[in-house]
């Protein structure tokens, strides 16, 4: 007949160790290139970590990262969500007309209608996607347009300006809290939570299950479709939370709010070792990338690089990312495959 | 006898022309092991995946506990208790074992929070339970096809469920760690969980189950207690004609040597493997699971780097960690991954099957469909894959099916060196003995054969020596003539001496 089996080696909890390293060098990979670029920045131009420019990144790094989150949990699935742009857009639009139909709205009902708002697109994206069984990818193109479509149509070359929004809610904006802005607090505690579901509730693991092997998900008995609605609606709320904070902190709206911002924030998510096909990274990282985008678009300029090579730059930056995740996926790969696989 | 805990009666299912089952019956009794055995493509894993909900039987009624039920999909049957272990591993690649085998289930805490350390704490009681100190924390991308089995039946034994599926668990594994899986199948069946079994291994459907259902061709044959049944009769009823000699191995002319390996190490995986494998000969690389074996045939072969040593083809030195050089040598691996490795599972049977050679296949640098067929043809009929149409896509085979393609595949790259990592995982009777005819013939025409193979009966029947590895050395190198189970058995547990 067969054989017997080796005894276990003495070897404990290796993989663990490897997987948890990757995952540490992936996000100190992150932070380093952060640390470099704004250290040489600042040496140049001492001036870049003034108060006010320290604030100024913060709010800009702000809503991208509410965004990446929101987009980071769609591609966690295996999924991308392109409307989040639009989405955005309309929501701040939205946003500004409430306050000019009725000036004294308190501003939390305003932001949740915002966020509801953008969870209805979301729930169009997830609706469509598994109606049609048709990728995401096509879904979500479409939607970006139709979305910004009712944008220009609803907006008709209007332009909603700081002065028809309550100085409370554009407040919101610009207030800090020891030197660091309300929103930015804001956007860490979305962050914290998003972060923490995902670990530790069931629907957030399954979310991992889906983008790291759908039909096995599915063989599991685990319910895909609604899950990944749940993920779109959820990036749709937070594009939508989004819209509302952007309209805080700009004050001057149109239908362009928002344009092109959907691939800022793939930059993000990616940058940030999220894996484009799914099953892998955290939204931690993805909020990293996001900070980290940020930055770039705020130094390279202060060093004077010129606007090509500003853009240049992003692109390689996530070539690097993505090659830094091959690589270090391949060595885990590898020596996860060469070690004893046993404890 | 009782009302049968779980029973399918009149069930039929189609795959577009394909006629998966036709009427076919089954009864589980709570407390009983039943064996179901077939020819690959018998229609086996389609029954399994009916009892899992997975698929809805186009006819035919399933009962539990006497009341008709509806298996809408994975889930309902989960809820009523059926835990099913799929012919093919369905692990999460990204997630942990912990994790993978728990998904869906975690043990909770407070505020329904995930319990990580009780959920890991669970994990490593149930995979001692099996044998198998996995490391619950590592990821399960990675992990060889025993310690995926071994995840997956770690997953169906923590559902405590009352009926256990369980589709060729055995497959990839060897002594110790079936014996440790029947240990645990019969404690729970005999605390009342009906076990469904399905393994090409009569020895292993002897050994564990108390009634064998036959089918063939989509068809309910037979159902008998075990006790009235003999190989030969299962077997006979299986194939509908008799079966000749298992391992027709030819003596072979034994000539110049092919593969040659010297010092071949791999820190952490194996040390200073040295030997040679002539042409004509079939040389069988034994051991325990986790020895090492599949490690130095994929380090020979270039898809795994090595430290020191070295790979000699035909008295030429190959680069390390150069499979496309490996290729040009005139060297083939049939690997022990079909899904991750071997096939492309979306693409075709003929692709699939001409992948490595398409080159060859070509006129002025134009591939043309009908020398793909052709060729595809050719060793799809030696081998007797079972597919409607070469056309199809590898995925809609069954699994046995799929292994041949993967041979089908490197058999007709003309290899001068094959190497073969369990060559007849999940292949039935018929066609084994097909294979090893197959793999008896090349080494008569001159090819020197490496198969590395878990199956003793196999490493017996075929090899002209065996070398035996132990914790990632050769223990020993045994000549046909004093290759028994005895002297194997002792050099893979580390008590033989070099001979
Ligand atoms: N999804 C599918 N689409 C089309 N045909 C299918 C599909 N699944 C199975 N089949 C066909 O149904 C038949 C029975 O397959 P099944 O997987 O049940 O065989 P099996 O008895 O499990 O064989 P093996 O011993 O090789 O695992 C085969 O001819 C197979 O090609
Ligand atoms: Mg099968």
């Amino acid at each position: 007949m067969t054989m017997l089996k080796t005894p276990p080696a003495a070897r404990v909890g290796g993989g663990a160790r490897l997987a948890r390293r990757a995952f540490v060098v992936r996000e100190m990979g992150i932070l380093l290139a952060l640390a470099l670029l704004i250290g040489i920045t600042a040496a140049t131009n001492p001036r870049f970590l003034g108060a006010q420019s320290v604030k100024d990144l913060l709010l800009g790094s702000t809503i991208l990262a509410i965004l990446a989150v929101g987009q980071a949990i769609v591609i966690i699935t295996r999924n991308v969500d392109l409307s989040v742009g639009s989405v955005l857009g309309l929501s701040a639009f939205a946003t500004g007309s409430l306050f000019v139909a009725a000036p004294g709205l308190p501003i939390p009902l305003v932001i949740l209608i915002g966020t509801v708002l953008g969870a209805a697109c979301g729930a169009i994206n997830g609706g469509l996607i598994a109606a049609a069984r048709v990728p995401a990818l096509v879904v979500t193109l479409g939607t970006l347009y139709v979305f910004r479509g009712v944008d220009y149509m609803w907006a008709t070359s209007r332009q909603i300006n700081a002065a028809d929004m309550p100085p409370g809610f554009l407040g919101m904006g610009t207030a800090t809290v020891l030197g660091v802005p309300v929103l930015t607090l804001f956007a860490v505690a979305v962050l914290l939570v998003v972060g923490y579901y995902l670990r530790s509730y069931r629907s957030g693991r399954e979310l991992y299950a889906i983008g790291s092997d759908p039909a096995a998900a599915r063989l599991l008995g685990i319910p895909v479709g609604r899950r990944v609605f749940a993920a779109f609606v959820a990036s749709g709320a937070l594009a939508g939370l989004a819209g509302v904070l952007y309209a805080a902190r700009f004050g001057t709206l149109d239908a362009n709010a928002g344009t092109g911002l959907e691939l800022n924030v793939v930059a993000a998510v990616v940058v940030g070792g999220v894996a484009i096909f799914g099953g892998s990274g955290s939204v931690y990282g993805a909020a990293l990338g996001a900070v980290l985008l940020t930055t770039i678009g705020a130094a390279l300029p202060t060093l004077g690089v010129n606007p090509f090579w500003q853009r240049a730059a992003v692109g390689a930056l996530i070539l690097a990312a993505i090659g830094l995740d091959r690589a270090l996926a391949a060595r885990l790969g590898r020596s996860l495959r060469g070690r004893n696989t046993h404890v | 006898m009782a009302t049968p805990l779980l029973a399918l009666s009149g069930v039929s299912k189609s795959f577009g022309a394909v006629a998966a089952l036709r009427d076919v019956r089954l009864e589980l009794y709570s407390g009983e092991a039943h064996a179901l055995v077939g020819e690959n493509g018998a229609g086996k894993s389609t029954l399994v995946k009916i009892l899992a909900g997975v698929h809805a039987p186009d006819q035919g009624t399933l009962t539990l506990d006497g009341r008709p039920v509806t298996l809408g999909n994975p889930a309902d049957a989960r809820a009523a208790g059926i835990a099913v272990i799929y012919q093919e591993p369905t692990l999460f690649p990204d997630l942990s074992v912990a994790e993978n085998i728990f998904m869906g289930r975690q043990p909770l805490r407070s505020l329904r929070r995930i319990a990580s350390a009780e959920m890991r704490a669970r994990a490593i009681e149930l995979c001692e339970r099996l044998g198998v100190p996995l490391d619950p924390d590592r990821p399960a991308r990675g992990l060889s096809i025993a310690d995926q089995q071994i995840v997956e039946i770690a997953k169906a034994l923590s559902l405590d469920a009352r009926v256990l599926v369980m589709d060729e668990p055995t497959a990839a594994l060897s002594g110790v760690e079936v014996e440790r899986l029947f240990t645990v199948a019969r404690s729970l069946r005999d605390s009342g969980t009906a076990v469904l079994f399905i393994s090409h291994r009569f020895d292993e459907v002897f050994a564990l189950c108390q009634r064998v259902t036959v089918m063939r061709d989509g068809r309910w044959v037979s159902t008998d207690p075990a006790a009235d049944l003999s190989v030969d009769e299962v077997v006979r009823r299986m194939v509908g004609r008799e079966v000749t000699s298992l391992f027709p191995k030819e003596p072979a002319t034994v000539g110049e040597p092919r593969l040659e390996v010297r010092g071949l190490t791999r820190h952490g995986s194996f040390a200073d493997v040295s030997f040679t494998v002539r042409g004509g000969e079939i040389v069988a690389l034994a051991g325990l699971v986790g020895a090492g074996r599949s490690e130095v045939s994929r380090a020979i072969f270039g898809v795994d780097p090595y430290d020191a040593g070295q790979v000699c083809v035909d008295g030429k030195r190959l680069p390390r960690g150069d499979t496309a050089a490996a290729i040009e040598a005139g060297l083939a691996l049939v690997p022990e991954d079909r899904r991750q490795q071997g096939l492309v599972m979306e693409l075709s049977v003929e692709r699939n099957a001409t992948l490595p050679r398409r080159w060859a296949l070509t006129r002025m640098g134009l591939l043309f469909g009908g020398a793909e067929r052709r060729a595809a043809g050719t060793w799809a009929e030696r081998l007797q894959v079972k597919a409607a149409r070469l056309s199809d896509a590898v995925s809609t085979l069954s699994g046995g099916n799929q292994q041949k393609v993967v041979l089908a595949k490197w058999l007709a790259t003309h290899p001068r060196v094959l190497i073969v990592d369990e060559p007849t995982r999940g292949i039935d009777v018929g066609t084994k003995s097909e294979v090893h005819r197959l793999l008896s013939r090349l080494a008569g025409d001159g090819v020197a054969v490496l198969m590395v193979s878990s199956e003793l009966p196999e490493v017996l029947g075929m090899a002209d020596r065996v070398l035996v590895m132990h914790e990632g050395r050769l223990a020993a190198d045994i000549p046909r003539d004093r290759a028994d189970e005895e002297s194997v058995m002792l050099a893979a547990t580390g008590q033989g001496g070099r001979s």
